[in-house]
């Protein structure tokens, strides 16, 4: 069995006569994204600060990779820490700095690198966070989204092995939201870190995460994969997810997955699976998009992709998800395959000409974003029939899906 | 049948509850904030060091050095006031190079320049510190494997140390001249006199003697400002920027209070 790359047993954390960990036991698993959830009070950031040494606990252990780190030595210590970063809820950056200073810090105080070196790594942080031209400003004088890009960069720019996050899309708009944490997502591969969020962000959270850890008063509900996390039969579950999560997905308008999932549940068990329903499977390759165009641009093209969807499907009678941070699943209640197949072409032509011709124009004017890239929207179709999980037609409509529409630039940004 | 507390027992317990917790929590501040200054001067010597010392300098001395000599200069134009009708009585005017240098170089130059350095820079230190303690800074050096008393507060307490004996140096020889413009200047006593004074009357042992004072409020000046600022968010009577008000506060009077009783105890040493 794996060993965890964080493990707490039986950790206890009191402030006074309040205790707000009791005997937590959890697994946090190299190279994957950890998600901690819970109210307010919950101890989440508590957690977070017990991972680098902030606090330590009052009763248990945490080890790293198996070993106690409060039995490492001094030099063992410091070889730990050195592994993490943390991004802190109000970034913490230091006002008197500039950008560029304040990415460089911690290599200029704990490293021997040349300034040369400095300069070239810090740089390079600074392009990948598209912060090129605010390298020389204050942190006081960005936006709150280009302020968390800053704190991003600065920690990255140790090459942690573990990255803290603590909150990061706090005071964000849905699609800064979206943009953070598909950056988190989209980093983690290229750096190749593990990271532990603290987040609120229902479903956004959901769609980058490999594990859900929810706290409930002091202890840990639950740790596992996500879709196990909806089976969940605790108080939490219905106090606190189901509340957080709502009816509508923030960015795109469509519906959230507890909706969709209620709706698809419906709709197959009132009679309709003896009519025809057919499942939609939308995608674009986001990640591609990503490394393109950065993740602001990427999460606008999605959201104009979800509001698309969102308006011509509904009109039919249909319904729709998203599935994941690039895929969009949708329901025709009353239509079957042939007349399906007939929507699609329509709708590939509808999104081609209204949406993606528009597209570059409308990076521009609202992110300023003008590089020249390429999507690909992809959709596959099948028929659901009553005894179908939501799993079983994402696969088999994913094994069907094809191009439906384009959009590619030349250099100097016109479509080709 | 109920046991009834003389009223006179009551106040006495009282009166060692309160002043008892007073001596403890005074013991306890002394000790941590002995302990603070130990830490922070060894890293003094750290890597690393020379630029955030540098730039301190400039901040508590560089900056500091106009409103010390302003001082100086009117402390030392008020002593000769002063000082010239009073041996004017005894007919002694030409003992006020004497006087004034001695009182300048002995005690007030160390003295005043102190408490003006606390009001100026002390006070920025603990709000500076105080401010970064509260927004996570400090935090957020840790987790960078930055060690914040290093970062933070060891420059100040060698900016402090290289600073304030040469501030107060500023201040004797401006307040020497500010006497000579009251006393010679506008009240006609003998300008050569005046100087032959002020040099055969002050010793070595006055110059190491003010000098000593000097870096003893150093040490204590940016201690106490240091230590306010860098333990705000353990204030129990307030949070947030109202600890860092309180904070500031403090480290302004425990400092301008710690450099009076501290002016006497080293003063009665020299002696």
């Amino acid at each position: 069995m794996e060993t965890p790359l964080i493990e707490f047993r039986d950790v206890t954390k009191r402030f006074g006569g309040l205790t707000v960990l009791d005997r937590v036991n959890l697994k946090i698993y190299e190279n994957q994204i950890t998600t901690i959830m819970g109210k307010s009070g919950a101890g989440k950031s508590v957690m977070l600060k017990h991972i680098i040494g902030l606090l330590s606990p009052d009763a248990g252990t945490i080890l790293f990779s198996g070993r106690p780190i409060n039995k490492m030595k001094m030099g063992e210590w410091d070889q730990y820490r050195s592994q993490i970063s943390y991004l802190f809820q109000h970034n913490a950056l230091f006002d008197s700095l500039t950008v560029f200073d304040n990415i460089a810090l911690p290599l200029r105080q704990t490293t021997v690198m040349s300034p040369k070196e400095i300069e070239k790594k810090v740089m390079a942080r600074i392009e990948q966070t598209e912060l090129t031209e605010a390298a020389g400003k204050y942190p006081t004088e960005l936006s709150g989204g280009m302020q968390k890009r800053v704190a991003l960069a600065r920690a990255l720019v140790t090459d942690p092995k573990i990255v803290l996050f603590d909150e990061p899309t706090t005071g964000q708009d849905p699609i800064r939201k979206n943009a953070i944490l598909s950056t988190t997502a989209h980093y983690r591969k290229k750096f190749g870190f593990t990271a532990v969020l603290v987040s609120h962000d229902i479903p956004d959270v959901f769609f980058i995460s490999d594990r859900i850890i929810l706290l409930w008063e002091g202890g840990v509900a639950f740790q596992g994969p996500y879709e196990e996390s909806t089976r969940l039969d605790h108080p939490m579950a219905e106090e606190f997810l189901r509340s957080l999560e709502g009816f509508q997905d923030e960015l795109t308008g469509l519906l959230s997955k507890q909706m969709f999932r209620a709706r698809y549940a419906s709709t197959l068990n009132q009679g309709q699976a003896e009519k025809a329903v057919t499942a939609l499977l939308f995608s674009v390759e986001f990640d591609l998009l990503t490394e393109a165009l950065g993740p602001l641009a990427a999460t606008e093209v999605l959201k104009a992709l979800g509001e698309y969807i969102h308006t011509n499907l509904g009109s039919v009678g249909g319904f729709s998800a998203r599935h994941s941070i690039g895929q969009i699943l949708a329901i025709l209640p009353y239509t079957d395959i042939h007349e399906a197949k007939q929507l699609v072409e329509n709708f590939g032509k509808g999104l081609q000409k209204e949406v993606l011709s528009n597209i570059q124009a409308l990076t521009k004017a609202n992110i300023g974003a003008t590089a020249c890239f390429e999507i690909y929207v992809y959709a596959g179709m099948t028929e659901a029939h009553s005894n179908d999980d939501i799993d079983r037609i994402i696969e088999k409509a994913r094994a069907n899906q094809e191009i439906i529409a384009t959009h590619r630039c030349d250099s100097k940004g016109g479509e080709i | 049948m109920e046991k009834r507390v003389q009223p006179s027992g009551i106040s006495f317990i009282v009166f060692f509850n309160v002043f008892g917790k007073l001596a403890i929590d005074l013991v306890n501040d002394l000790g941590a904030a002995a302990i603070f200054f130990s830490k922070a001067f060894r890293m003094i010597f750290r890597s690393k060091q020379l630029p955030e010392i540098v730039q301190q300098v400039y901040h508590i001395g560089a900056r500091s050095s106009s409103i010390v000599m302003l001082v100086g200069l009117f402390t030392g134009m008020v002593l000769g006031l002063q000082l010239y009708y009073t041996l004017a009585k005894f007919g002694s005017e030409g003992m006020l190079g004497s006087v004034i240098s001695l009182s300048l170089i002995r005690e007030l130059g160390p003295v005043l320049t102190a408490i003006m350095i606390t009001a100026r820079a002390g006070s920025s230190m603990a709000a500076e510190i105080g401010i970064l303690r509260i927004s996570e800074q400090i935090d957020a050096l840790y987790t960078m494997r930055i060690d914040p008393v290093r970062y933070l507060v060891s420059p100040r307490i060698a900016a402090s140390i290289i600073s304030f004996p040469l501030l107060t140096a500023f201040f004797d020889l401006i307040g020497i001249l500010g006497g000579y413009l009251t006393g010679v200047v506008l009240l006609s006593a003998s300008g050569g006199v005046y100087f032959a004074r002020v040099l055969s009357s002050v010793d070595i042992v006055d110059i190491r003697g003010g000098f000593i004072k000097s870096l003893v409020f150093a040490v204590i000046v940016s201690t106490i400002c240091c230590f306010q600022g860098y333990f705000t968010h353990m204030r129990s009577d307030s949070s947030g920027a109202k600890s860092v008000s309180l904070s500031t506060t403090s480290a302004v009077v425990v400092s301008c209070v710690m450099i009076l009783i501290a002016d006497y105890v080293v003063t009665s040493f020299l002696m």
